[in-house]
């Protein structure tokens, strides 16, 4: 069978590593409000609370709680103390707003700690990964587009009521 | 914050005697040069009750193994004349002092000299024999011995004067925000010290300690190692051991704990 050219655009961009597959809107292409809101998805899919919260937990992944507390990941242990606690971060923030933290919090809070994980160019002295050498090629983002969205999803069940 | 409120509850003002004689001072004024601070503080205040309790006696801490096997080589032989440390510096304590200074100018070089660069000087150009590796066991060792002389002297490295563009330069790469995770050490060490990162209890990164005995390494690790982990841990290609970098940081980072007592070698977890 012949591959589809969307397959093939799909594989040419995950070789670059710039895109992961399936996202829709690459890093580069993310379009940010005023306040940092990104209001389109960055896949076109529902994310998935279950699997965001394990890419908030997991050491290789988002790491999230190596700076915040979130009572209901408090089994995680460890949780550190850098950002402020995401409890009922949904009442505080829209589902757009917190799609702009994840993928570049920096345009919502200039100067902030907090990595961008939508993100692939303007680093100064970029590794690969944490072995501490160059990277061999151009960097994929911290986070896929997915994962972002499943965080998102996940960030939205944390409401105070 | 809680957590780390917690940890320091334990015993709020705890005080670094080694031996029951060494009186460290472990909070001091900040230098004039950090204007962000009101105190400095070393790293033995972040570390658990246990992890403190190494550092206090001779004995327990693993670290001074390693000088044990120093004073060895300090009169060991080398080279074609058959020099040793000692045939010049008579003996370890005649050194008492060096630590606290380092790095400093070096006239005849016309450079910012680090321990290691002097004792590889020495090794060298007076005893003629090979160099030894920056960050291999011997100097890593010699350099827990020079420190250990020193111990609960106060930390007062010059900034001014021939040594002042690369101490600008070290506060330059101090405030960089490197890696992918565009991080710098300021982000972790001066805006958020007392603060967790995951189960680490943030210290302001000071330097005075080293070379520190690290158990989860169970080795005794140089600051350049050091610094190499931190910013490795930014997803950042790091520098090398011994790179102009590393020592203009070394020299911004002694400086920042001017007033500390020199520890090393200390014990972190
Ligand atoms: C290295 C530290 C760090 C990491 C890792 C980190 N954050 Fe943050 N985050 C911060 C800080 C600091 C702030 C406060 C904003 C500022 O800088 O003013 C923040 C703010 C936020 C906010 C806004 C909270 C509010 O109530 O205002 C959200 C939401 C958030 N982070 C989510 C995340 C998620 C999700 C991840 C992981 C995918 C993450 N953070 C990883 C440090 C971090
Ligand atoms: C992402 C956070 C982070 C960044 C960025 C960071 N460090 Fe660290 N650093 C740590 C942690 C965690 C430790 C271990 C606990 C402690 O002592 O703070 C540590 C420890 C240290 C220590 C040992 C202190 C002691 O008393 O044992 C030094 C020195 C140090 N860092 C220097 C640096 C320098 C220099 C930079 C920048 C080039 C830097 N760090 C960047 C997290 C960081
Ligand atoms: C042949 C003589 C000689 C030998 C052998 C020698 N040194 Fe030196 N050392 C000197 C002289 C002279 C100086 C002062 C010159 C200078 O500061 O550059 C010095 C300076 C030093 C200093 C700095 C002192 C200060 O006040 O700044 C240290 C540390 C040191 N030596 C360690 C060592 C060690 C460790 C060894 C053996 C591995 C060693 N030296 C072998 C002659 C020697």
């Amino acid at each position: 069978m012949k591959p589809s050219l969307a397959v093939i655009a799909v594989t040419l961009l995950a070789a670059t590593g710039v895109r992961a597959e399936g996202d829709a809107v690459s890093p580069e292409a993310v379009v940010f409000g005023e306040r940092g809101n990104v209001e389109e998805s960055l896949t076109g899919q529902p994310g998935n609370p279950e699997a965001g919260a394990e890419v908030m937990t997991t050491k290789a992944s988002g790491n999230c709680i190596a700076c915040h507390q979130v009572t209901a990941l408090e089994s995680a242990q460890f949780l550190g103390t850098v950002g402020p606690s995401l409890d009922g971060v949904a009442d505080r923030w829209s589902e757009a707003e917190l799609r702009g933290i994840v993928a570049n919090a920096k345009m919502a809070f200039p100067d902030s700690m907090m990595p961008a994980f939508y993100k692939t160019t303007g680093f100064i002295r970029p590794g690969n990964a944490f072995t501490g050498k160059a990277p061999d090629g151009p960097l994929p983002p911290l986070l896929t587009g997915q994962q972002i969205e499943d965080v998102v999803a996940y960030l939205m069940t944390l409401r105070a009521q | 914050l809680s957590l780390a409120a917690a940890a320091l509850a334990a015993d709020e003002d705890p005080k670094l005697v080694v031996n029951g004689e060494i009186e460290m001072i472990t909070r001091a004024p900040a230098p004039e040069h950090v204007p962000n601070f009101s105190e400095v503080t070393s790293g033995w205040l972040y570390r658990t009750e246990e992890t403190q309790a190494l550092q206090m006696d001779d004995f327990e801490n693993p670290g001074m193994l390693n000088v044990e096997q120093a004073i060895a080589d300090f009169n060991a032989p080398a080279g074609p004349e058959g020099q040793s440390c000692s045939t010049c510096h008579e003996s370890p304590d005649v050194l008492r002092g060096v630590r606290a200074t380092y790095p400093k100018w070096d006239e005849e070089h016309k450079e910012v000299q680090t321990v290691e660069m002097q004792v590889n000087e020495c090794v060298t150009e007076r005893m003629k024999a090979e160099p030894w590796d920056y960050d291999g066991a011997r100097m890593v060792n010699m350099s827990a011995l020079i420190a250990s002389v020193s111990r609960g002297m106060p930390v007062n490295v010059a900034i001014d004067g021939p040594v002042a563009p690369t101490w600008e330069k070290g506060k330059e790469l101090y405030y960089t925000r490197f890696g992918q995770l565009e991080l710098s050490c300021a982000n972790c060490h001066e805006d958020h010290y007392g603060d967790m990162i995951r189960a680490d209890h943030l210290s302001q990164g000071q330097i005075n300690g080293f070379p520190a005995y690290r158990l989860q390494n169970a080795g005794l690790v140089s600051v350049h190692n050091r610094f190499k982990g931190c910013v490795r841990d930014t997803r950042a290609e790091t520098f090398a051991v011994g790179s102009p970098e590393f020592v203009a940081i070394e020299l911004y980072l002694a400086s920042r704990g001017n007033g500390l007592s020199v520890e090393g070698p200390s014990v972190r977890h």
